[in-house]
């Protein structure tokens, strides 16, 4: 409706009142916007392929770091499983003793498996791996415990700890070994990793939203006087920016299907290499390539950026032009 | 229709654009303002279309004074003023039509109806046939004629013109100010700054003549001036 003119029925509405009929019209308009900015994209491939690529890049490269973060993390754990704790017993247990604690251990809803090393075989084990061989037969007696390897049913190493502590508890057991520290150690270094991986994504993404920012405001300040021309003739910033924004998001989106492009690339180019690794680690070991999940979010990411981008370039500068 | 009460218009400096400037232009009426380069012609029109806003006075379109209108406003104050401009303003990457389809498109207008309106409006500056040219393809004349179509696409009740005949020949001159002529005659008001006094003078409309910031003239034009 008409502001100075009460009655004068202006634009849509003249033709158009209901409200599903303006929404509508609002859909069209912003699907032809869209669309224009998509074909001045097109007028200027190298420009366009220039920015694309520099945002591409530099979202490939946090996303493979995602991606090796991810693969690390899936060997840290597959190893996160093999906890075996050593159960050293007292020297006046009999066999017998050794034979209970063992049926009593099995029974255990948090154990796996036992299994027994005795005295004997231990000494037979250390003769052959030590070297030691004929020297050893002038000890009189066998000073070397029973054992017992416990494989625990948990898969967490802090389960782990709580039942080499209880199993210490047990009678007749002198000491309990969960070796674990390295363990610790490893995860540590993954978390750790995974941090500076997201440090640097942060700013990686940081850059690239400046870049579009930067890209956009060249763009405003190259349709100056179009944009003048706009206001003249009565439109709203809304309207002006609208263009440069879906220009933004547009270039994220194919710059977020340019970084999935080239990681599939990379990948494609390593898997010789790492089929050689994985056959190392047997079946254990799978590399995981990008899900769907995160190819959809790598193109969210990418239309975010842009959005943000574009946005910040036009929310100071079309304000600032003003027909003279 | 038009109204301005006291308004003055002065710069940061000390430079005063307009000085206690009033006049009134009725619904309907067609008016010419002249004077020297200089003398605040185009400052005159800032102010109706809000590029510009008064120092002091108030300047009142259809019973509202503007200076109640907010910079959100803005647009849609100026969807009721068409505004013609010496060197056209068409967006060279435009065709003609699209040119002057912007007004609409602006207002939300889609598909066959905006057509309609385009083609209405072009048909009325008699180009009608140069619907599909980009505006440097064109002559002078034939580009001003597409900012008229521009200006009255949306059929608003006041059109603004300055120095529309600034780079033209007489003959198309006269062409142009016919095409203003229909449109007034049609029930818009129309306000024509020039200075081109022979052109004016034959027209025989009221004239407005701005000094140095100042109205010193307002009615139909006086047989001395005429030989200047």
């Amino acid at each position: 409706m008409s502001i100075l003119f009460g009655g004068r029925a202006t634009g849509a509405e003249s033709f158009n009142p209901t409200f599903a009929g303006r929404i509508w019209m609002a859909v069209l308009t912003n699907l032809r916007q869209s669309i224009s900015s998509l074909g001045e994209l097109w007028r200027t491939p190298l420009w366009t392929l220039i920015t694309v690529a520099v945002l591409g890049v530099s979202m490939t490269f946090p996303a493979t770091l995602h991606l090796l973060v991810k693969n690390v993390q899936q060997v840290s754990n597959s190893y996160d499983k093999s906890f075996e704790i050593s159960l050293f017993l007292q020297n006046t247990a009999t066999e017998t003793d050794v034979a209970t604690l063992s049926t009593l251990l099995q029974g255990n809803p948090e154990v796996a498996e036992v299994k027994l090393i005795s005295k004997d075989a231990a000494m037979q084990e250390f003769k052959q791996e030590s070297g030691f061989g004929e020297a050893l037969d002038f000890i009189e007696q066998n000073p070397l415990p029973h054992v017992l390897l416990v494989t625990p049913k948990v898969n967490t190493p802090a389960a782990a700890q709580q039942l080499q502590e209880n199993l210490a508890k047990e009678r007749f057991v002198e000491l309990a070994k969960l070796d674990i520290s390295w363990l610790e150690r490893l995860a540590a270094l993954v978390n750790l990793v995974q941090q500076a991986v997201y440090a640097i994504a942060v700013l990686l993404l940081a850059g690239a939203i400046l870049v579009i920012g930067n890209t956009i405001r060249l763009l405003i300040m190259d349709k100056k006087s179009e944009i003048e021309v706009m206001k003249l003739v009565g439109a709203t910033d809304g309207f002006i920016q609208r263009p440069f924004l879906y220009t933004g998001i547009w270039l994220g989106l194919f710059a977020g299907i340019l970084a999935f492009l080239v990681i599939e690339l990379m990948l494609w180019w390593l898997e010789g290499a790492l089929a050689r690794v994985t056959s190392l680690y047997q079946s254990q070991f799978h590399f995981a390539a990008l899900t769907f999940g995160e190819f959809s979010s790598l193109l969210l990411i990418g239309i975010t950026l842009g959005f943000i981008g574009s946005y910040l370039a036009v929310r100071s500068h079309i304000r600032a032009i003003e027909p003279a | 229709m038009l109204r301005f009460e006291q308004v003055s218009k002065g710069y940061p400096g000390g430079f005063v654009a307009l000085d206690r400037v009033s006049f009134e232009l009725g619904k309907g009426e067609m008016a010419f303002l002249t004077g020297h380069s200089g003398a605040g012609k185009s400052t005159l029109l800032k102010l109706v279309s809000l590029i510009e806003r008064p120092s002091a006075g108030r300047v009142i379109i259809n019973g509202i004074d503007l200076s109640t209108i907010t910079s959100r406003q803005i647009p849609y104050v100026r969807r009721d003023i068409g505004m013609i401009f010496q060197d056209h303003r068409l967006l060279k990457t435009h065709t003609v039509f699209d040119n002057v389809a912007l007004p609409l498109v602006i207002e939300g207008f889609t598909g066959r109806d905006m057509a309609r309106r385009v083609h209405a409006a072009l048909d009325q500056v008699g180009l009608l046939d140069k619907a599909r040219c980009l505006p440097e393809t064109l002559s002078g004349g034939e580009a001003q004629r597409v900012g008229i179509a521009r200006a009255v696409v949306n059929k608003p009740p006041l059109l603004l013109a300055d120095e529309p005949t600034g780079n033209l020949d007489p003959d198309l001159s006269k062409d142009i100010m016919r095409v203003f002529e229909a449109f007034n005659q049609a029930g818009v008001s129309v306000l024509i700054a020039s200075h081109d006094l022979g052109l004016i003078a034959r027209m025989r409309y009221r004239m407005m003549t701005l000094k140095s910031g100042r109205m010193i003239h307002d009615g139909l034009m006086h047989k001395e001036e005429e030989a200047q």
